[in-house]
């Protein structure tokens, strides 16, 4: 379908609403990676062929990321002039029993999760009622989105129409009222009010640093020379989170839309969105929607008939978590190696090809239409004095309710982990979260009030970060969480400066020294002063806040340091060189369970007799530990 | 899979002679033979008008690339901070281990298993996780582990 004026934009609108809520069933499977990892493909290719086999009227689609990661499988049901049913953990075989049901009209009510009353719709006019008067029987009972934990405190912005529409599917992102926000742009606003736009609203990046967005526009447009280059930066290298690709992968319109609204704010027209190629959904996703937004008019020239034209290229990273720093990035696109350079001269004014460049990442771009749609004003609203708006986290490690939450910026940590989390498993204690990733720091609990956002999060020594949030509880060592990081940054370290290539080594040579016991607490103090070092005298922010792990963990944790170094001990239990396992005589009772596993042939016994463990050959894989079900391995 | 000439023709098809495709032009070689042969690096470059060295230095930056053959079955192992904090690192050693690598990653002898480590597979609700070929196992142990080497030696 051609979208070439605002009447083809409300004729895609009224077709799209109608495929949305369709006058028939319609059963939703959500698709995006963990989805398929908990084998969401088979119960989609069980309902598609079920449809297929009867005639029933009703219709299958795909749908991407809601958040509800833990909770996977999900399967929703949407029928006329009811709530929006979701259900957990399908299988093949519930799904078709779930199917049978509704083929034979009634509403299953097997493993109901929630149900959706109204859809929120943001960009379409508000909220939308699905049913009319009142429930009855087993749906009024069930819960609704809102009486969730892990969702009360949520506002999906950015993530609006993940887990609504089908990805694919251009129709449903404009019924959702994409698209229009572009309009408004390109026919009521100058390029000059959307940046005042932006500016005002105060949005911050997303991708780390959270510079403003609507001053990184106005220096680029302002920059002498052309082309001006749009750039999407989908390298999310933080090796703890998915808020990009399911972003991607659930609604990949709004981030081209985005993209389009600054490109007439900066006077670009072409583009590049940089995905990692580690990521094939999501690039299947991105690449589909380019073809379909290009057929439909929507990228190329004189889009929405208002002469402005604009396109995009897609450019796959090749695996280097550098490669997210803006400078590293546009050299990775002209087919270098991706190493940074010092930004004496900035990207606003020669970029990519040396000609002037904007890079935004992808949560940033996904919240500009909103921000057009709804006013600076509306977006101000949300979020505290200096951040405004909501932020994605892919809240994951040691927490019941693992998934993807969207939620206003200024909520507390406590809130986060506690509330939306569900806290951590089987009773243990909660630690600290780790946020920002390889440039960000641990925070532990004595300061669970904290309020995330982009300053208070700095003073704290860590940062906002693109939006990995790990939680660690007492089975977390610190001082290994400091060696984690580090290797993975000596690892990506480019090696071009010299603070960030060897100083990182040096530091990582100290904590070893730490985990197996040796070192002093002088090693302690020079693990300190070079990381002051590498922070000040590194090329790139890679380097430059490399050892904000390091700091974080030794600014909360010294104890722990110190127990490591002092006594000789890893009160976590982590630290190889500073364990050992042994069998409790009391407990074992001769299942003989850990024997068999073990790769030493360390564990002796007979049957129904309890094991010995001899320590001198163990080598302190774990083994045993996990498959022991009487708690009779100890490890201290 | 042999370096054959069509095969590598139908790549280069796809690009004008110009530095900027390189990486993208390595990357279709990479998924095609799963490695770098050289003669393929050497008319890549040839095609695009770049030097061989700009070949070695993008194939030797980027971790996408590697110099030598895969063995018949890839086992990503997920390390990153979501698994690391739930016990990837000892499912990881476990592999090491029944498949006999030295190093942290490589191919086993016979050319069945390569393993490598990656960061975050977007699963981290299933933390430890791995993916062998196109499919994830989630949930992992260090006996599981051991089980689906079994499975995937017999396939
Ligand atoms: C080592 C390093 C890695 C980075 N990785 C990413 C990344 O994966 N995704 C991202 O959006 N920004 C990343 N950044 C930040 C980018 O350099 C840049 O600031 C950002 O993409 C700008 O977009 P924003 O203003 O919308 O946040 C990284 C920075 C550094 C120094
Ligand atoms: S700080 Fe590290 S990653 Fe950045 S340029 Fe220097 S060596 Fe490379
Ligand atoms: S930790 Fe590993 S090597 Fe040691 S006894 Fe247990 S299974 Fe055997
Ligand atoms: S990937 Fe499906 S809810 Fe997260
Ligand atoms: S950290 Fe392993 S899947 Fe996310």
């Amino acid at each position: 379908m051609q979208i070439t004026s605002i009447d083809d934009l409300q004729r895609a609108k009224g077709a799209g609403l109608a495929q949305l809520y369709p006058d028939k069933p319609k059963i939703l499977v959500g698709m995006a990676t963990c989805g398929l990892a908990a084998g969401a493909q088979r119960v989609y290719d069980l309902l598609q062929k079920k449809v297929q086999q009867a005639p029933w009227d009703g219709v299958v689609e795909k749908t991407g990321c809601i958040g509800f990661c833990y909770k996977e499988p999900l399967v929703d049901i949407i029928i006329p002039g009811k709530p929006r049913i979701t259900y957990q953990e399908m299988t093949p075989e519930v799904a078709e029993s779930l199917w049978e049901e509704l083929a034979a009209g009634r509403i299953p009510e097997a493993r109901v999760m929630a149900r959706l009353d109204v859809d929120d719709m943001i960009l379409n006019g508000g909220p939308r009622r699905l049913f009319k008067g009142k429930l009855t029987g087993f749906l009024a009972k069930a819960p609704r989105y809102e009486d969730l934990d892990f969702f009360k405190l949520q506002r999906h912005i950015a993530m609006r129409n993940c887990g609504f529409i089908d990805p694919d599917n251009l129709l449903h992102y404009v019924a959702r009222g994409g698209y229009f926000a572009l309009y408004t742009a390109l026919t009521a606003m100058t390029p000059e009010e959307v940046i005042e736009a932006v500016t005002t609203a105060g949005l911050r990046g997303r991708g780390g640093g959270g510079f403003p967005t609507g001053v990184k526009w106005a220096s680029c447009r302002k920059a002498q020379g052309r082309p001006k280059y749009v750039l999407c930066n989908a390298d999310e290298g933080d090796p703890g989170a998915y808020m990009d690709r399911s972003l991607i992968e659930g609604d990949p319109h709004s981030i081209l839309e985005g993209l389009l609204i600054g490109a007439y704010a900066i006077g670009s027209s072409e583009g590049y969105i940089y995905v990692r190629a580690e990521y094939p959904l999501a690039v299947k996703t991105l690449q589909r929607a380019i073809l379909a937004a290009r057929e439909a008019g929507l990228l190329g020239q004189n889009i929405l008939g208002t002469g402005f034209s604009f396109d995009l290229k897609l450019n796959l990273g090749g695996g280097a978590f550098v490669c997210g720093e803006s400078t590293a990035l546009m050299a990775s696109i002209e087919g270098k190696p991706g190493e940074p350079r010092a930004k004496y001269v900035h990207t606003a004014d020669k970029g990519l090809w040396n000609r002037p460049s904007n890079l935004n990442n992808v949560e940033t771009w996904a919240n500009v239409p909103v921000i057009i749609a709804k006013g600076a004003d509306w977006y101000r609203d949300i979020g505290t004095e200096g951040s405004k708006g909501t932020k994605i986290f892919s809240l994951v490690g040691q927490v019941k309710n693992v998934g993807l939450v969207e939620v206003p910026m200024g909520v507390t940590i406590k809130d986060l982990v506690m509330r939306v989390g569900g806290g951590v498993p089987e009773n243990r204690e909660f630690k600290a979260i780790q946020i920002g990733g390889p440039s960000g720091g641990c925070i532990p609990k004595q300061h669970w009030d904290l309020p995330i956002d982009f300053d208070s999060l700095r003073e704290a020594g860590a940062i906002m970060g693109s939006g990995g949030l790990i939680v660690m509880d007492n089975s977390t060592c610190m001082v290994d969480v400091a060696k984690f990081f580090l290797d993975f940054l000596i690892d990506e370290s480019c090696g071009k400066c010299i603070p960030c290539r060897l100083g990182l080594k040096r530091m990582r040579e100290l904590l070893e020294e730490f985990s197996t016991g040796k070192g002093s607490l002088a090693d302690l103090d020079e693990l300190e002063s070079l990381s002051e070092a590498v922070k000040d005298g590194s090329l790139c922010a890679l380097g430059g806040s490399a050892p904000n792990p390091v700091l974080t963990t030794l600014r909360y944790f010294r104890d722990e340091y110190e127990a490591h170094i002092l006594d000789h001990k890893c009160p976590a239990a982590v630290c190889k060189e500073l364990i050992t396992y042994t069998i409790n005589q009391e407990l074992c009772n001769g299942c003989t369970a850990c024997a068999q596993e073990c790769p030493q042939g360390a564990i002796t016994g007979s049957k129904k007799k309890p094991h010995t463990l001899n320590t001198s050959q163990c080598i302190k894989c774990g083994a045993c530990f996990e498959v022991c079900k009487f708690e009779a391995v100890t490890v201290a | 899979m042999s370096v054959t000439f069509k095969a590598l023709e139908n790549i280069l098809d796809h690009y004008p002679p110009s530095s900027e495709h390189l990486i993208s032009a390595l990357q279709d070689v990479q998924a095609k033979f799963s490695y770098i042969p050289l003669e393929a690096m050497t008319a890549v470059c040839d095609h695009l008008g770049v030097p061989l060295s700009r070949g070695w230095a993008v194939v030797t930056f980027y971790k996408a690339f590697s110099l030598e053959p895969k063995g018949e079955h890839d086992v990503a192992v997920c390390l990153g901070t979501a698994c690391h904090v739930r016990g990837g690192r000892n499912v990881y050693d476990k592999f090491r281990r029944d498949l006999g690598i030295a190093g942290p990653e490589g191919t086993t002898r016979d050319l069945k298993f390569s393993l490598r480590q990656v960061r975050c597979l977007g699963c981290c609700s299933m933390a430890p996780v791995a993916q062998m070929d196109e499919e994830i196992h989630g949930n992992l142990s260090q006996r599981k582990a051991g089980q689906l080497l079994r499975m995937y030696r017999k396939r």
